[in-house]
């Protein structure tokens, strides 16, 4: 079931959300990118759910690292903080940013290029922390600014238009992130609104790190006959894992569920997600099952959508830090600056 | 024989009668990982309590334990704590280095030894004593095992004896040093005496250094360059504090965890800081940026491959004008090797660290109070100018102890910089994120999370205009970067000033930074007192350079510029700034060996250059 806005729209004012907020106050620039662009559809669904969500723009930072991703922030949410970072490393200045302040609400987003090959190495730590962000891979399985190479999600035996043949394994980034402490990991594909929505509108919801990657073709250089990564390929082996309905906290569930067919997810901030399981016995808690049947589609060829793997209820990063609850950004004086005596204390200790 | 020294022939008569008082170095040759560590700050203290001045460097290798490391204590009357050259008084624990540390003294010198080494019979012009120090560990110490740790504290007792150091000190030392031990401290106490009873019994004093109490400590503090700093960043209001351990900086961010976990925990339990190690380098100067982009006062600290690491991301901060502050302790250069010795090899690459067109402030403390205190100008400056802020300490700084004043409690308060707030937006009703409104080159910044439709702006590299939207242009790219470099200029005038220290007449100068200043300034002394060299100084405390270092090299016909490095990195960062008429007055002394500058090498190169 989608979810819809609260108020009732009278017939001269446009359609508000539940904080009064219309959905252009959600928009952003003009996009830039080629048309056809997956990346463009992934920003239209991310301003959807944050307008159907009621997330205060304000609150929200936009973070992205280098490529054609990376600079689709500039096309959503106009009305808040954005962070172009160097190439690979969005999320140390994602990390630094929740540091100062851990009310905000960030959303990465990154490509394949950005995440699996020159940012590795951040990705694979930020998942370790399971800090509070949603990272947004825009995977398309080449790099587009740079006119068409191979990054390294692109599949075994992808063809590029050039006709050179990918004779690398892909790396699995959703299969990584929950090996290393992800708590809610999903595949999805721009051209699935619905799937694609449901989990936005979840990750909005989730306590922790989010991992969506989101395959997006690339209609420039990566959209042809060969290529495992284009609109036609991922259509034809779209493996759907479940159903994914999404009650947000706000609104109240309306429609019974069937516990036989249909497994229940409570969200930490109260939220539902409903997801009839389309495979049998499949347990979205079951981080050793999430790894095993990523494996198996992995062997089967088949590109996987869905929400693989979630855990509500783990403790964040910044829980772990202990940290006072407003933000370290905007503490007064008084309560970084230790007094007189404690300077006192220190060089009595010295001398 | 076995327990009497051996007169140096010839000159044993009047090594007995000359008396060589508060002057001396004290070298102790160990192997690593031998727990000499708190013998010789025992040692050091114990001086320091008598009202010597008193500074203390450890020469130590890359390597946890095994390698040898050597430990030297400077005593000095008239308040020299530069290293010193010339070793005064060895205490050889170290079977592997005793030949080569005896065979490098000055005649005269006094050598303790363990007495199965038989270092006497190596040379006739020394004062040699040998200590039977597993006799005499054993009857202190029952515990076999603990016997290699309190076989060091024994030499402290012997020195104590034979430098007529006061052995109610020394106690008193050790039970500082062990303060929550007390088992630990009794132990290396009986351990002590047994050596001072030893050296009374059955050493005859032949060597010409004592150790008299006077009045140059009181009040004073002893505290390490790292640790200062740590103490300064929590009184600045540092809030966030990212790194990847690197030596020599890693103990400063220990130190600071220790410091914050005492003093800004709140009684909720609830810290008002938070401290992430990096994965590396790139991580931590990323975090830094995140997290000074949305207001934290965040700094990370590392060392010359650290910066190398953080220089994309440093480049990328100067463009988004991100405030952060980044400590480089430096230290000799790449990979294995030296990466524990002292270098100033950084200066030149910080100045201009990443691509384009970037320039960086650096502050360059040479003392621990400054190490305290620039951590205050530094977040201050920061935050002022949006932009990087370095701190140029090093190794010898940072990792040694040095005698200093207590701190003084920062009088100027935290300054924030130009943010605005939801009540300026709403009375502005918006603002342009890069326009020079009030012509000093810095712009109005808005903190994420600000509550105002008008408030976010998006920060990226190089190509954006005044309002901080997306542009190729070629005007909005050279307009932005002038303004930058006006932002640089006004930052000259707010930077700390330059020491100076002029007399009326002379015609050189001197231009140092950092620990350099230490040599130098004993060095000073020497030329005027031997060579007849009158000099004027000039001590660096920051980049951008100030007017008064363009108006000193204009008054002197030669400048020697002194620094811990190959390449003359000062020098020619000065050549770049002064008018070009001036720069052939510069010349270069570099100090490149790993270990802290002495006096006795810009002496003899100075006095060399000048036809002495």
């Amino acid at each position: 079931m989608a979810t819809t806005p609260t108020s009732e729209p009278r017939s001269s004012e446009p359609k508000t959300n539940r904080i009064g907020l219309t959905v252009i106050d959600y928009k952003g620039g003009k996009t830039t990118l080629c048309a056809g662009c997956g990346h463009n559809a992934i920003s239209e669904r991310i301003l959807e759910a944050m307008y159907e969500m009621g997330v205060q723009p304000e609150r929200v930072v936009k973070l992205s690292g280098i490529g054609c991703s990376s600079k689709s922030p500039a096309y959503f949410m106009n009305r808040s903080h954005s962070f172009n970072a160097v190439h690979g490393r969005m999320p140390s200045v994602a990390t630094g940013a929740m540091l100062a302040n851990r009310n905000l609400l960030a959303l990465g987003v990154s490509g394949d290029g950005d995440t699996a090959s020159i940012g590795i190495g951040q990705f694979v730590h930020l998942m370790r922390r399971n800090l509070p962000l949603i990272y947004i891979i825009e995977d398309n399985g080449v790099y587009g600014l740079t006119k068409g190479q191979f990054s390294a999600t692109a599949d075994l035996g992808s063809k590029l238009k050039t006709g050179v043949i990918n004779d690398l394994p892909p790396i699995d980034t959703c299969g990584l992130a929950i090996e290393l402490g992800a708590t809610f990991v999903g595949r999805s594909f721009s051209g699935d609104k619905k799937q694609l929505s449901a989990l936005l509108k979840a990750a909005i919801a989730h306590h922790g790190t989010v991992m969506l990657d989101v395959v997006s073709p690339c209609v420039t250089f990566n959209d042809h006959e060969g290529s495992t990564k284009s609109y036609k390929y991922v259509k034809d082996h779209d493996e759907i894992l479940q159903e994914i309905s999404f009650v947000p906290h706000f609104e109240e569930i309306d429609v019974e569920y069937d516990p036989g067919s249909t497994v229940n997810v409570t969200m930490h901030d109260g939220s539902h997600l409903q997801l009839r399981k389309l495979e049998e016995d499949y347990d979205p808690t079951d981080r050793i099952r999430a790894m095993t049947r990523l494996a198996e589609a992995h062997d089967k060829g088949e590109v996987l959508t869905g929400l693989f793997y979630v855990n509500p209820k783990a403790p964040t990063f910044l829980d772990m830090l202990n940290m006072v609850d407003e933000p370290l950004a905007t503490l007064p004086e008084s309560l970084v600056r230790p007094g007189r005596e404690a300077l006192e204390a220190a060089m009595e200790e010295l001398r | 024989m076995s327990t009497t020294d051996v007169a140096p022939q010839g000159t044993g008569g009047q090594l007995g009668r000359k008396r060589i008082v508060n002057d001396m170095s004290i070298q102790v040759a160990t192997v690593n990982g031998s727990g000499s560590q708190s013998s010789n700050t025992v040692l050091l203290r114990a001086i320091f309590q008598m009202g010597v001045p008193v500074s203390g460097k450890n020469l130590f290798p890359s390597n946890i334990a095994g390698l040898p490391t050597w430990y030297t204590i400077r005593a000095n009357k008239d308040g020299y704590i530069g290293r010193k050259k010339e070793i005064d008084f060895l205490v050889a624990m170290n079977p592997e280095t005793a030949q080569d540390d005896v065979m490098s003294l000055n005649p005269g010198g006094s050598v303790l030894y363990d007495e199965p080494l038989a270092l006497h019979k190596l040379r006739n012009d020394l004062v040699f004593y040998s200590v039977p120090y597993d006799k005499l560990v054993a009857a202190v110490c029952p515990e076999a095992k603990l016997r290699k740790l309190v076989k060091n504290m024994v030499y402290v007792g012997v020195v104590a004896q034979l430098l007529e150091i006061d052995m109610g000190e020394v106690e008193k030392a050790i039970r500082k040093q062990f303060a929550k031990k007390v088992k630990a401290a009794n132990l290396n106490w009986a351990a002590a005496q047994a050596g001072f009873d030893y050296a009374k019994a059955s050493l005859v004093k032949r060597g010409a250094f004592y150790i008299e109490r006077m009045n140059k400590t009181a009040g004073k503090i002893i505290i390490d360059g790292n640790s200062a700093a740590a103490l300064g960043c929590m009184f600045a209001g540092c809030t966030v504090v990212t790194w990847y351990p690197i030596t020599p900086s890693s103990s400063l961010v220990e130190s600071m965890i220790e410091y914050m976990k005492e003093h800004r925990i709140g009684p909720d339990g609830k810290a008002t800081f938070a401290i992430v190690q990096a994965e590396d380098e790139l991580a931590a100067i990323g975090m830094v940026i995140g997290a000074g982009w949305a207001g934290a006062r965040s700094m990370t600290a590392t060392a010359g491959p650290g910066i190398s690491l953080m220089s994309e991301f440093a480049g990328l901060a100067y463009y988004t004008e991100v405030p952060g502050v980044i400590w480089d302790i430096q230290r000799v250069g790449p990979s294995t090797g030296l990466p524990t010795r002292t270098s100033q090899g950084d200066i030149l690459s910080t100045a201009f660290l990443s691509h384009g067109d970037t320039k960086h402030i650096m502050l360059i403390p040479c003392s621990v109070s400054e190490c305290f205190s620039m951590a205050q100008d530094a977040f201050n400056l920061a935050e002022q100018f949006q932009t990087l802020v370095f701190v140029m300490s090093d190794l010898d700084l940072g990792m040694n102890n040095w005698m200093s004043d207590p701190f003084e409690y920062p009088t100027t308060p935290i300054k924030r910089g130009k943010v605005l707030t939801k009540t300026d937006l709403e009375k502005l009703g918006g603002f342009a994120r890069y326009k020079d409104l009030d012509g000093d080159g810095v712009g109005y910044r808005t903190l994420p999370g600000t509550d105002h439709p008008a408030a976010a702006y998006f920060a990226r590299g190089s190509g954006h205009n005044e309002k901080s939207s997306y542009s190729e242009r070629p005007d909005d790219y050279e307009n932005n970067m002038e303004r930058l470099n006006r932002k640089f200029e006004t930052a000259r005038s707010f930077v700390p000033r330059p020491e100076i220290q002029m007399g009326t007449s002379a015609r050189i100068g001197v231009i140092a930074y950092g620990t350099s200043h230490w040599g130098v300034s004993e060095s000073r002394d020497q030329l005027r007192s031997e060579y007849g060299i009158e000099t004027d100084y000039l001590r660096l405390r920051a980049y951008p350079f100030t007017r008064e270092v363009h108006d000193f090299v204009e008054q002197h016909d030669r400048v020697y510029v002194v620094e811990q490095n190959r390449d003359a990195q000062m020098l020619s960062l000065l050549k770049l700034d002064l008018k070009p008429e001036l720069t052939t007055r510069l010349r270069s002394i570099a100090h490149l060996d790993g270990l802290p500058l002495d006096a006795r090498s810009v002496t003899d190169e100075l006095s060399t250059m000048e036809g002495k």
